[in-house]
């Protein structure tokens, strides 16, 4: 088998269509094989650029494994506690209008810890994006059951897989804050495919757009890998999360709105 | 290897560069691959993770690159298509 010398750009003429990572990614991250969230994070950071917007955006983080990419990303950023980052975000907004904000959050960051700020700020149609990263686990904690968990998926708290019975229903954000009015954009996307992926960026176009258009809140929730704490190797990860959690969560837009 | 072996001579329209020392060796790329030119190595990089190898037929199609969540892949489009295996001189 013929193997192609890959350390070097090629001599002939050819033209660059992708890059190794955005120009706002610095350096690299110490996150599992497999994790999807680095592939959410280069979109975002893709559609920041693309937009031009990069030096009037302020990132609000929370706690999980994405809080490492503060380290990395050449974006100016505030962590927050445990589930606040709308709050702080509405903050942030409201004394600098003429700033982009967005939040990054998991989903034991949103769903667990931080419901009632997402959905407040929801309501309240603040001018704010909200990035849910939802991989169904406590991934920086270890891997315990979220709320976001789907039904069946094997976690470190739910060994036998998630039961209704004993740990309640999944909470699905994405739809909880589309039944909001002042929810002016609200979509779902996933990583596990390239086309996917394409998909999940423009959404995170439309959001930033909603935003700077002043029409109100926007949220995109994206599906991530976590092999980790799924106990699937690494390769299996796009597959389980289309058999399980791609189930549960369809994609797709929830609430858009347009000019 | 040489590049007259083997008998099926693809020609690629696309290709790429491969920072085999940040792989993770997830193998999301090998599955993500439309022409499926994409095998993992038999060696193993600095940090002990088996890599992406590039064989021929790649079309620059850019979802490598898309699904990496290690920012392995750099993508070209050649001009021209051409044999593989003779274009880095």
């Amino acid at each position: 088998m013929t193997v192609i010398d890959t350390s070097q750009p090629p001599s002939e003429p050819a033209r660059k269509v992708a890059d190794f990572r955005p120009s706002l990614l610095l350096g690299e991250h110490s996150l599992c094989p497999g994790c999807g969230e680095p592939v959410a994070l280069r979109v975002l950071l893709e559609v920041l650029q693309e937009l031009d917007i990069v030096q009037r955006t302020i990132g609000v983080v929370g706690h999980g494994c994405y809080g490492s990419f503060v380290r990395i990303m050449d974006v100016d950023v505030l962590q927050c506690l445990h589930g606040r980052a709308p709050a702080c975000a509405t903050g942030i907004k409201r004394v600098r209008p003429d700033c982009a904000v967005f939040t990054m959050q998991g989903d034991g960051d949103m769903a667990n810890e931080g419901l009632q700020e997402v959905l407040h700020a929801a309501a309240r149609g603040e001018k704010i994006t909200c990035v849910l990263l939802n991989n169904g686990v406590f991934g920086d904690t270890g891997g315990q059951l979220t709320a976001a968990t789907v039904l069946g998926q094997r976690t470190k708290t739910s060994l036998e897989g998630r039961d209704a019975e004993t740990h309640g229903y999944p909470i699905p954000v994405a739809d909880l804050v589309a039944g909001l009015r002042g929810a002016a954009y609200v979509a779902r996307g996933a990583v596990s495919t390239a086309g996917a992926v394409a998909q999940t960026k423009r959404m995170l176009r439309r959001a930033f757009e909603t935003q700077l258009a002043g029409a109100g809140f926007s949220l995109v929730e994206i599906l991530t890998m976590c092999p980790t704490g799924w106990f699937v190797p690494a390769s299996e990860g796009p597959g389980y999360l289309g058999d399980s959690m791609e189930q549960a969560y369809p994609l797709g837009e929830l609430t858009t709105w347009r000019h | 290897m040489s590049e007259h072996e083997g008998g099926a001579r693809r020609s690629s329209r696309g290709t790429l560069v491969i920072a085999e020392d940040r792989c993770k060796g997830c193998e999301l790329c090998i599955d993500a691959c439309p022409p499926r030119v994409l095998v993992m190595s038999s060696e193993l990089n600095e940090m002990g993770y088996r890599y992406p190898e590039l064989t021929p037929g790649c079309t620059g199609c850019t979802a490598c690159q898309m699904v990496c969540p290690d920012f392995v892949f750099s993508v070209y489009r050649l001009t021209a298509a051409t044999a593989p295996g003779d274009r880095r001189g």
